[in-house]
């Protein structure tokens, strides 16, 4: 059952992640990579600043700053200097490691000891409940994993409504169109290249936020732990899509994000448990990716065939 | 009358200096007045797409000046001139964004050249406008504004760009052989729609066009363009009488004057080279 409550906690964590991506990859149709490096950015500057004593809140609002920044400056690689926006993320990617050991100034910095929203939600937990454990359908839980799932099911949500109503104002819907038509949102007077480089901010500051609650929530922050994320990401975002039906109406896509990072979590602490090496993770993830990508075309190509 | 657009000289070259130079622009001169709807006609290569491309902005020029409304927009980027102009593309996919609902669409279009803000994209106002003016089309879209546009018709898609375009009315329409991707029948809606909504506002337009008669039929004036350069003007009572066997006539002309050309300095160069 913790191992259940611990999936469900970091699949809704991750679930940030799969909105970032979610943004720059099927509203920009950017395949973003600075999500790599922006999630560690965002876990890196969070424990930082909590270790020097600044409140979680705090910290965890300066991550999300962090990576708009680091995600402007993708945008404005990409479109004022006219680089490819993959190499673009790539660029800040690698840029982004280096700078990540900068701000930890090591490796690895623990949050053991300190306080986190994780051990303020928990301890906020175990108060309002008046207990350390509870029984959650017959299984005894900890009161304090059980508030922390659902401050993260809290920030899940607040960050889903915040991009839904964002990309229904006027700003927001242009930016839709951006990814959509650029040459329609040109020809209506809007400014692609500042939407891009918004867009870009955005997308890397869910991403950041993401992975400031993930290091809170597990206790560390690791300069390797972005790697394969963005893939992490567009697994999410793809296995959503699927639970969905494939409709790509705003809300629901939202909604399948959640959901998709949430499943994908599970499938993956199922699998682990099964005794799964962690070590071919990355790998699985790459190749169930490649497999969701090019499977419908693969079908409809069949289908046509014997039709 | 007065002037609304006013070009001077434009150039432009593209790929210069390599095997895959094209002199598209080669010193144009035009003044449109206002209230107008000028055809430019002209062969393949002629530079009558590049030179609406000029003037909506999509890229600048080498030499020459544009002047919209008395303001010199030369300078001025694509996003910018939207305030002032309004285009229809040739390819029915290039003026709507497809997973946009049709009523998103015209809410982006109803802030051509307005600032975009955190005010909700969608409201009551433009709802109930928005299903009259598409009403007016006749083609039944009014209960179907939230649907996804991509899920249209070439020529349902067409037209509602028209719409667009003109939703907040442009001192410039610029029309890109906005019919010949679309089916006779939708070819003619969207004529007959372009004429109505030009007739209504009093729209001042600049239009290219494959279709002869198209060119005989439409509006009052027809540039003619070569190599570059504007090479006949018909308007007033020479554009009336004009007849679509004349514009082909002066097609042949313009051809044959080339070919001649062409022997000409091969006969020079067998004889001096």
């Amino acid at each position: 059952m913790t191992l259940l409550l611990g999936a469900l906690t970091i699949g809704l964590i991750l679930s940030l992640l799969a909105m970032g991506v979610m943004v720059s990859f099927r509203i920009f149709s950017v395949p973003d990579i600075t999500t790599d490096g922006s999630i560690t950015l965002g876990a890196a500057v969070a424990a930082t600043l909590i270790v020097a004593g600044v409140p979680p809140s705090l910290a965890t609002l300066a991550a999300l700053v962090a990576g708009l920044i680091a995600g402007s400056v993708t945008g404005v690689i990409h479109t004022k200097f006219k680089i490819d926006a993959l190499l673009s993320g790539i660029l800040v990617m690698t840029a982004l490691y280096s700078v990540n050991l900068r701000v930890m100034g090591k490796s690895n910095v623990p949050l053991m000891s300190g306080t986190t929203l994780a051990s303020e939600a928990g301890a906020l937990g175990e108060k309002i409940i008046g207990s350390t454990r509870v029984n959650l359908l017959g299984w005894p839980v900890s009161a304090a994993d059980l508030s922390i799932l659902f401050g993260a099911l809290v920030c899940a949500t607040i960050g889903a409504l915040a991009v839904y109503f964002f990309f229904r104002t006027e700003i927001g819907t242009a930016m839709r169109a951006t990814g959509d038509n650029s040459q329609m949102v040109r020809a209506l007077g809007a400014n692609v290249e500042v939407y891009r480089i918004f867009g870009l901010a955005m997308a890397n500051g869910l991403v950041a936020l993401s992975g400031a609650l993930l290091a809170q929530y597990q206790g560390f922050a690791d300069a390797q732990m972005g790697i394969g994320m963005v893939v992490w990401g567009l697994a999410s975002v793809i296995i959503g899509e699927a639970l969905t039906g494939g409709n790509r109406s705003l809300g629901l896509t939202l909604v399948g994000a959640i959901f998709g990072s949430v499943l994908f979590r599970l499938l993956v602490a199922i699998a682990l448990r099964w005794g799964l090496n962690p070590n071919d993770l990355k790998l699985i993830t790459a190749i169930f990716v490649f497999a969701a990508l090019v499977l419908p075309g693969l079908l409809t190509k069949l289908r046509r065939k014997t039709a | 009358m007065t002037t609304m657009l006013s070009l001077k000289g434009l150039r432009r070259t593209f790929n210069g200096g390599t095997v895959n130079e094209v002199r598209a622009l080669q010193g144009i001169d035009l003044e449109v007045e206002e209230g107008s709807f000028v055809q430019l006609l002209g062969m393949n290569g002629s530079g009558k797409s590049t030179l609406l491309n000029a003037v909506a902005g999509s890229f600048f020029l080498d030499a020459g000046s544009i002047k919209l409304d008395g303001i010199d927009i030369t300078r001025w980027p694509e996003h910018r001139r939207a305030a002032l102009v309004g285009r229809v593309f040739q390819n029915p996919f290039s003026g709507t964004a497809p997973n946009l609902s049709i009523a998103e669409n015209f809410a982006l279009a109803s802030r051509r050249g307005l600032g975009r803000g955190l005010g909700w994209a969608l409201n009551r106002q433009l709802m109930e406008d928005l299903r009259a003016r598409v009403a007016s089309l006749r083609m039944g879209l009014e209960d179907r504004l939230d649907n996804a546009i991509g899920s249209l018709s070439g020529g349902q898609r067409q037209a509602l760009t028209l719409l667009m375009a003109t939703w907040r009315r442009p001192k410039l329409l610029l029309l890109d052989e906005h019919t010949a991707a679309l089916d006779p029948k939708s070819a003619d809606q969207v004529i007959q729609l372009t004429e109505e909504v030009i007739r209504r506002e009093r729209l001042t337009v600049l239009m290219v066009t494959h279709s002869m008669s198209q060119a005989v039929n439409l509006g009052g004036r027809i540039v003619m363009l070569h190599k570059g350069q504007v090479a006949h003007d018909f308007s007033g009572a020479e554009k009336k009488r004009l007849r679509a066997e004349d514009l082909v006539d002066r097609f042949h002309e313009i051809r044959a004057r080339e070919l001649l050309d062409e022997r000409a300095a091969e006969l020079l160069r067998n004889c001096y080279v």
